[in-house]
């Protein structure tokens, strides 16, 4: 699979506040929005193709810049609410402006992206500036016009989803039905109405009674994209519960559980900790679900509770070296997933700045690079490996000289065509699948 | 924790941790004796997950940032550690707690995790509300022969190297301040969750602002905590972990309450 280069953006002097913490194109492709650690949301926009000048066909661009969330205070718990974005979802579009939502910790916010490309002029009572005139001096009406203006990109709040969660939010997901959500915390799932600020109706809530008891956590939670009673969601211990909201008011009772036997081969202290599912999207299908967990990602078929129907190993040359990578917490990083419009291939990052491709009619597999030096404008993404001792060939790199804060956490695929967004800390790549665009 | 640090610093837990495989335990002292004779020896099974424990309870221990830690990253640990409980008590590696120094040791850690996992808050409002909570509880005291408070006071003459503060030990029941800040706890939660502002309003006056203390406590607690577990296994243990193994009971009971304290803040 060859990739090429469209733009790469750089956000920042990597202090920190620019890590992007997700990415996610909205539903035609055209906007791309990331957000990041100091609470900011980017959104690009794609530029239309051009005929004039081929090679600058859909390059992505800053299209708005704002601060979604601020830093905040927890007075109550003597503790800071970060203004991280967790996540955006997209809402689909229903008239001119775009609208998202986009979550830190503790607070859902609504935001409205419109355009100004026009402005009035000729007013008859003020002058081109503003100020009024001397109406002594106005002899004639005129008809005001407008007239084209710089395009300018407005973003406002306009709701604000407060007080829903005790715990940190970790997923967010728009209805079908294009009036609901729900937001997910550690121990509780949330449905919103996205007109309703002051309620929301828990769904689902698995704290135990005796806090001592907990030992496992919500960590990522989808709803069915075609089906607006079903959602699914994953947990700690590495199952799946798909839940009908028809069923009854509190989903705790799952409809469907879906769970792999443990490997008895492969069972160790660290089992539990690399079963936990870091995410789950439901195929554009709605057939399947993917899941990550620290080693692989998995398919699974709705219709099948028992066990996935493919496992894909993502960098299981890991396994050897679990301990190390448990003290020095790499073990709980959060690796999101993605698949493609036809739901064929699946991606997820791993270390290194490295992110895999896994073909799953071909079964075939790739591992990419997202760094400067193989990043330049239209350079074709070379394939790399890990070798794990045996056979080493020229340019693959070692599992012990893989740079492990160098992690691609988030991904995002464009929703019909071969172009993926990749995060890897403070840069934004953008990649396109070369072969499909030059098929006329 | 450093991440720059790569994998570099536990090749021989790696390689222990691998399949999981369980060998057959021996004693700990013939452990350490055996590998003695070499230091470039693989420590046994037994060491390394005294080891892991270790690394675990030091990782919940510094759950208390600004920032409200990561209630998946402490549940995953804090399942980790039960697990190693539960392979420990199968393999019966560990020995009922006695009153001999190592016992006293021991409830220093017990202790000490304590404090440090639990916000300062409740460390000042003593004996207001009655019932204990917790299996800390009560298998902290099925186990001890003797009144918990004199064991307390005994053991804080052993504990000079690791700085607590004073004020700590003169708690008379740390059971009913649990108690209390479970309830308070609690309570919290659902205010935040029915937002109803009146009872917030009670709340805080319960509530100590003590945090300064936290910080005190954690600074001094800091220079002593050994950091890299992994790595003092491939430098030679020194005898002083031969007792850590009569060390694991009194690590697994302070697991229920360390579970609850790292959950509850």
């Amino acid at each position: 699979m060859e990739g090429e280069n469209i733009c790469e953006v750089d956000s920042g002097d990597g202090l920190g506040a620019d890590i992007i913490s997700t990415v996610e194109f909205n539903h035609t492709g055209e906007l791309l929005a990331t957000g990041d650690k100091g609470g900011r949301v980017v959104i690009f926009q794609r530029e239309p193709e051009s005929k004039n000048e081929p090679y600058n066909q859909g390059e992505y661009n800053v299209y708005s810049t704002f601060q979604s969330h601020e830093p905040e205070f927890d007075y109550l718990k003597s503790l800071e609410i970060e203004e991280k974005i967790n996540k955006i979802k997209w809402l689909p579009q229903q008239n001119a402006a775009h609208s998202l939502l986009s979550t830190n910790d503790k607070t859902i916010k609504l935001w409205k992206i419109t355009e100004r490309d026009k402005r009035p002029e000729g007013y008859n009572l003020k002058d081109e500036e503003g100020k009024l005139k001397d109406l002594s001096t106005v002899t004639s009406l005129q008809v005001p016009v407008l007239k084209p203006m710089d395009l300018m990109v407005e973003v406002t709040p306009r709701r604000i989803f407060a007080n829903g969660h005790t715990y940190h939010v970790n997923s967010i997901s728009v209805n079908s039905d294009c009036e609901t959500y729900m937001s997910a915390d550690d121990l509780r799932i949330n449905l919103w109405h996205l007109a309703i600020t002051d309620r929301s109706f828990n769904i689902v809530d698995i704290k135990p009674a005796n806090m001592e008891d907990l030992t496992e956590v919500i960590t990522a939670s989808e709803f069915h994209p075609h089906h607006c009673n079903l959602f699914v969601y994953s947990s700690s211990k590495g199952s799946l519960r798909l839940c009908d909201m028809r069923a009854s008011a509190l989903c705790d009772k799952h409809s469907k559980l879906y769970e792999e036997p443990e490997d008895p081969s492969n069972r160790s202290f660290f089992s539990e900790i690399i079963s936990s599912v870091s995410d789950v999207k439901f195929s554009h299908s709605g057939r399947y679900m993917l899941t990550r967990d620290y080693l692989t990602v998995k398919v699974w078929d709705l219709n099948m509770e028992t066990k996935p129907v493919e496992t894909y190993q993502v960098h299981d040359y890991l396994r050897s070296k679990l301990c190390s990578l448990y003290e020095n917490d790499c073990i709980f990083d959060k690796f999101e997933c993605a698949w493609n419009g036809s739901d064929s291939v699946i991606m997820t990052g791993a270390y290194n700045n490295f992110f895999r491709m896994f073909d799953r009619n071909t079964k075939r597999d790739v591992t990419l690079e997202a760094s400067r030096e193989s990043s330049k404008p239209r350079a074709i993404l070379k394939p790399r490996r890990v070798c794990v001792g045996g056979k080493r060939r020229k340019d693959d790199i070692s599992v012990d000289s893989l740079d492990f804060t160098k992690k691609i956490l988030h991904t995002a695929w464009h929703p019909t065509e071969n172009i993926i967004a990749i995060a890897a800390t403070n840069n934004l790549y953008i990649f396109q699948d070369k072969v499909n665009s030059e098929m006329h | 924790m450093g991440e720059e640090e790569g994998l570099h610093q536990t090749p021989f837990l790696d390689t222990m941790f691998v399949r999981g495989l369980k060998r057959k335990c021996f004693d700990g002292e013939e452990d350490i004796e055996g590998t003695l004779a070499g230091i470039k020896a693989i420590p046994s099974y037994n060491l390394q997950r005294q080891s892991l424990l270790d690394m675990s309870l030091v990782k919940l221990q510094l759950c208390h940032m600004l920032v409200e830690p990561n209630l998946c990253r402490s549940v995953l640990i804090a399942n980790t550690v039960r697990q190693i409980q539960e392979e420990m008590t199968q393999d019966g590696t560990w020995q009922m707690i006695n009153t001999q120094s190592t016992g006293q040791a021991s409830l220093d850690r017990l202790v000490s995790t304590d404090i440090l996992c639990r916000s300062s808050r409740d460390h000042q409002a003593e004996g207001k509300h009655g019932p204990a909570y917790g299996t800390f509880n009560k298998d902290f005291e099925s186990d001890q022969a003797q009144d918990n408070s004199e064991t307390m006071s005994t053991a804080s003459a052993v504990q000079t190297p690791r700085n607590l503060q004073s004020n700590v030990w003169e708690m008379e029941s740390p059971q009913e301040n649990k108690g209390n800040f479970q309830k308070s706890l609690d309570q919290i939660f659902e205010t935040l969750e029915n937002k109803s502002p009146n009872t917030v309003e009670d709340l805080f006056s319960e509530v100590d602002n003590s945090y300064y203390d936290l910080d005190t406590m954690l600074t001094g607690m800091m220079s002593n905590t050994k950091m890299g577990h992994c790595d003092s296994l491939e430098t030679f243990p020194s005898p002083t972990n031969t007792a850590s193994n009569s060390n694991c009971k009194s690590d697994l009971n302070d697991l229920d309450h360390i579970v609850e304290i790292l959950v509850e803040s």
